[in-house]
């Protein structure tokens, strides 16, 4: 493994994956996954429903443990860590952040204190420094708040700061997640289905806006989505994944041509 | 169309009366001697039970029917509506008077109320730390401790016995308290945290129950159901006061530790400590991908209500200058929990309200004092169903946001 | 050995008794996920129902082997009535609260019923008539084994070959289970749901209140509070078999039962509640799943 870290240790990779495999008890939910992501790059991890993507998300970001392989991450820096196994907050410490297919905010916070929540682990006010209230705290506290309307404001939800997040429309709930992950100042952002239940319009704004972030913020994006035209048109790179194994990947124009991915979304017979 | 639904409700009222009537029929009216073999029959309270039952069953059918609506509605509205009154309570300009107000009243009152009341006021606010303290943990973080009277028995036992076995005074034993009441949160927090909701509440009540029974039936350490008495009251630079200066006394002390306590948890609620604990009460999953590390903050929160629990403690034992184990039973961890249900969840304003309503409307209405418990369990369910966020709403601060820097 | 079989016996009728009443938790929590907390209650209540008729019979003068068969069979209907109305008031309205809401909610009810018991009936211990009788044949066992043990093991043992019976081969059995796997593929299959919450509360206070009647009958005498401290044990028993499964309870139970015999009989009869909280502690921080439970995994 040593040798094997050593040989990807270049500013070439963000996120390496090895040979990941996945059992839940005799169900092979991943096998051997192969997987990279290249700084700045946006890749798209497409599939069936049910073809282990949102699982292969847990595993590299530590809410399970891989049965089998390594996943190395690349901090901007430091040395390389390997996450498989690590604990998921610590995961985000690293650098890696993640939003969820069901939107899963903290419904009776507002906004912009959903944001705020992405800045925990950048800053380090405890119970003593929150009640003594030194002029240290104010200080980080006033940062927090200013960095994380500034996020709010490039999703385009700074008028909806002191909202209850519970009371926010659909799409921006899914725009305030992502907020709250950059809040964390990842390195390599994790997008399971941002588009889903979007119509075309928001879609198209949103594929904007990961643009647009990409560009800021220095940010690697390896995203899951169902949404083909805004896979195609976004993706540096696409992996296509069917009853958790990669059956292709290369460039959107490669991959549309695969005729084994053809076969996996059309659901053509062998025999057909 | 009103009047139908009236009728309609009527009749819903009727039939659950009937119901409950006959449900309650037996244990309501017969009672039995089985050694004389004789039977009491009391039939007036089918009567009693029938009409009380058609009234509640009337008021819970509307209230039922209003929340649903309500519920149906709030669902289209994106724009929250705050009440006038908390919009009011939270405007600093008219809260800071208030509460200047209130904190003199507060100082003022021994002196116009009798020793009998000063001592009531003291129990009470007792309850209003341990009303506070809990909420830390049930409030914001969302851990359900059930056992949390243990840490209160962790203080009373710790000063009843340094006092007995080694004369140390109230002050000095004060501060061990609070640590032992934090070693306590830690020792018992660390192996329940990574229990889910109801599990935890299962394990601390299990563990509560350890503590009071190990108290009970090790006599050698704790005396067992006797108890320890003659505990010292607080020491005042060796002076020797009569017992009702002492109740005054006292009533100082605790009107110091609950304005200490609501600072504490008024600035933790709003600090990047209180809101990871929110964060965390929200959801686990969402709150540790985020970087938080749901261990350390779940036992901050653990530890943190324990403290308090334990300093109120020795509170209570200085106070009462005698404990044994039945005052530290689940009926006690169920009270303060009422308590944090009833005044809301996280709202320290809430707990507040909550603590002064069921510690003094039964000492105040005699009447009522009988039914107490029944009141209080009947207050947990109708809570739950009617007005989860409590009296109260706990309530997020509004950030003013320093538009010059983010631009 | 006489020692011996009498723990083994003591310990088989006390945790049939646990078995009878984890089973209650253990249907309840595997169709709604909630630790009914009310339902020790159900049990007392059992109990106080079962002593009422006792009481009434008594002074009227029946025999006791037929009071026994009435007491069991009105207990077990009003029981179930109670279980069926606790359901309704205080869980019912939470179908879709805050996961700790409706177990706050159960708290509360289980303090209102017990106070309800204590202030209409009383605080005191009560006494329980003697409502079995010593069998003859019994008498060569008598050194280990009395007669009110063996009742209590036989009586449990039809009843929970009945519940299996049920669950196994009858439509609402089968439509509890279902939506114990799967409460949303149940409702689209057309499983009426809230029937089957009710019915699973319903049979889960008969169980518990065959059981209040038999301890009644065997400890001979009851109050307001034993509900409390049975319903825990119960509990324990129900998460040491594995929650949410059905021979997981009556295993919970009968090792319970056991432990606690051979423990109290071997080592000290002090600690004997240390002893069972110490074990609910334990089982759920290190084997939450229980003896015969499954782990599942987290969903995200």
């Amino acid at each position: 493994m040593a040798q094997n870290m050593n040989e990807l240790n270049n500013q070439n990779t963000v996120l390496s994956v090895r040979n990941v495999s996945m059992n839940f008890g005799g169900l092979r939910a991943l096998s051997e996954v192969d997987l990279d992501v290249h700084p700045g790059e946006v890749v798209a991890l497409i599939g069936p429903n049910g073809a282990g993507k949102t699982t292969f998300f847990n595993c590299i970001t530590g809410i399970y443990t891989p049965t089998e392989g390594v996943v190395t991450a690349y901090p901007k820096t430091g040395k390389p860590r390997r996450i498989n196994g690590m604990r998921t907050n610590l995961v985000c410490e690293l650098g890696m952040a993640r939003t969820f297919q069901n939107i899963r905010l903290f419904p009776s916070m507002t906004a912009l204190e959903n944001v705020m929540i992405g800045r925990h682990c950048r800053t380090k006010t405890g119970i003593l420094g929150a009640v003594l209230r030194g002029s240290g705290t104010r200080r980080e506290e006033q940062e927090v708040v200013d960095k994380s309307y500034e996020m709010l404001t490039k999703v385009g939800l700074e008028k909806l700061a002191n909202e209850y997040s519970r009371n926010l429309p659909y799409g921006a709930q899914r725009r305030l997640e992502i907020a709250r992950a950059l809040a964390t100042e990842p390195f390599l952002l994790l997008l399971d289905e941002p588009a889903a239940g979007m119509n075309p319009q928001e879609t198209e704004e949103l594929k904007q806006m990961v643009i647009r972030i990409r560009e800021e913020f220095k940010v690697s994006v390896l995203l899951i989505e169902h949404d083909m035209k805004m896979v195609m048109s976004l993706s540096d790179r696409i992996y296509v994944m069917e009853y958790g194994r990669i059956i292709s990947t290369g460039t959107p124009k490669e991959v549309s041509e695969d005729p084994q991915v053809i076969r996996a979304y059309l659901g053509e017979d062998d025999d057909a | 169309m009103v009047a139908a639904n009236i009728i309609k409700h009527l009749k819903g009222a009727l039939i659950a009366s009937i119901w409950l009537a006959f449900l309650t029929l037996p244990i309501m009216v017969i009672r039995v001697d089985t050694v004389e073999k004789t039977v009491t029959w009391r039939w007036m309270h089918l009567a009693y039970m029938a009409v009380g039952s058609f009234v509640l069953a009337f008021i819970w059918n509307i209230f039922l029917e209003r929340r649903d609506r309500g519920q149906a509605k709030k669902a289209l509205e994106t724009v929250e509506r705050v009440s006038a009154l908390s919009q009011f309570l939270s405007d600093p300009r008219f809260a800071r008077p208030l509460m200047a107000f209130g904190f003199l009243v507060a100082a003022a009152f021994p002196w116009f109320f009798s020793m009998y009341q000063t001592n009531i006021l003291v129990s009470a606010l007792i309850y209003v730390v341990l009303g506070l303290g809990l909420n830390i943990t049930v409030g914001l973080a969302g851990l359900l401790d059930l056992g949390y009277v243990a840490f209160y028995a962790v203080g009373a036992y710790t000063y009843a016995l340094l006092n007995y076995h080694f004369h140390l005074g109230f002050w000095a034993v004060l501060p061990m308290g609070a640590v032992m009441g934090a070693f306590f949160g830690i020792l018992l927090g660390f192996p329940v945290l990574r229990l889910r909701g109801d599990y935890l509440a299962i394990v601390t009540l299990g563990f509560g129950q350890i503590i009071r029974l190990v108290l009970e039936n090790w006599s050698a350490f704790s005396f067992g159901p006797s108890g320890i008495s003659n505990i010292d009251r607080p020491g005042l630079f060796g002076i020797t006061y009569s017992v009702e200066q002492a109740t005054t006394y006292m009533y100082y002390i605790m009107l110091a530790l609950v304005v200490l306590t609501i600072f504490v948890t008024a600035r933790l609620k709003d600090s990047r400590i209180g809101r990871a604990w929110l964060a965390l009460r929200e959801d686990e999953i969402a709150c540790q991908a985020m970087g938080i590390d749901n261990t350390r903050a779940k036992l901050m929160a653990f530890a943190l209500g324990a403290t308090l629990a334990s300093l109120m403690g020795v509170v209570f034992a200085a106070k009462t200058t005698f404990i044994n184990p039945a005052s530290f039973t689940f009926m006690e961890s169920a009270m303060i929990l009422a308590i944090v249900v009833l005044g809301g969840m996280g709202s320290v304003l809430g707990v507040i309200l909550g603590a002064f309503m069921l510690m003094l409307l039964p000492e105040y209405l005699r009447a009522f004092s009988e039914y107490r418990m029944l009141i209080f369990g009947a207050t947990m369910v109708l809570i739950m169903v009617f007005r989860p966020q409590g009296l109260v709403r706990a309530k997020r601060k509004v950030y003013k946001i320093n538009t010059e820097a983010a631009g | 050995m006489e020692y011996f079989l009498q723990l083994f016996f003591g310990g088989l009728s006390r945790g049939s008794v646990y078995a009878l009443i984890a089973l209650g938790y253990t249907m309840v929590y595997g169709i709604i996920e909630l630790i009914n907390f009310a339902h020790g209650e159900i049990y007392m209540i059992g109990a106080f129902m079962g002593l009422i008729v006792a009481g009434v019979l008594t002074a009227l003068g029946w025999p006791a082997l037929s009071i026994l068969a009435i007491a069991l069979v009105v207990s077990v209907l009003y029981s179930a009535a109670y279980g069926y109305t606790v359901e309704k008031i205080a869980y019912k309205p939470l179908r879709n609260a805050p996961r700790l809401a409706p177990l706050i909610s159960a708290i509360g009810m289980s303090i209102l019923l017990q106070n309800y018991i204590m202030l209409a009936q009383t605080p005191d211990f009560l006494p329980f008539p003697r409502l079995i009788p010593e069998l003859e044949f019994m008498d060569r066992f008598s050194n280990y084994l009395g007669t009110s043990d063996m009742f209590i093991i036989v009586t449990s043992l039809v009843v929970m070959i009945a519940l299996t019976f049920f669950i196994k081969f009858t439509r609402m059995g089968k439509a509890m289970r279902a939506t114990a796997q799967n409460r949303k593929m149940a409702m689209l299959v057309g499983v009426n749901v809230d029937q089957v919450i009710s019915a699973t509360f319903v049979i889960g206070s008969s169980l518990a209140a065959v059981g209040g009647v038999l301890i009644g009958a065997h400890v001979g005498q009851i109050n307001f509070a034993i509900g409390f401290l049975a319903g825990i044990k119960a509990f324990t028993a129900a998460v040491l078999g594995g929650i949410g499964s059905i021979p997981g309870a009556v295993l919970g139970g009968l090792v319970l039962g056991w432990a606690e015999s051979f423990a109290t009989g071997y080592v000290s009869s002090d600690y004997e509640d240390v002893f069972a909280f110490l074990l609910l502690v334990v089982i759920l921080i290190f084997r939450p799943a229980g003896l015969l439970g499954k782990q599942r995994a987290q969903k995200v």
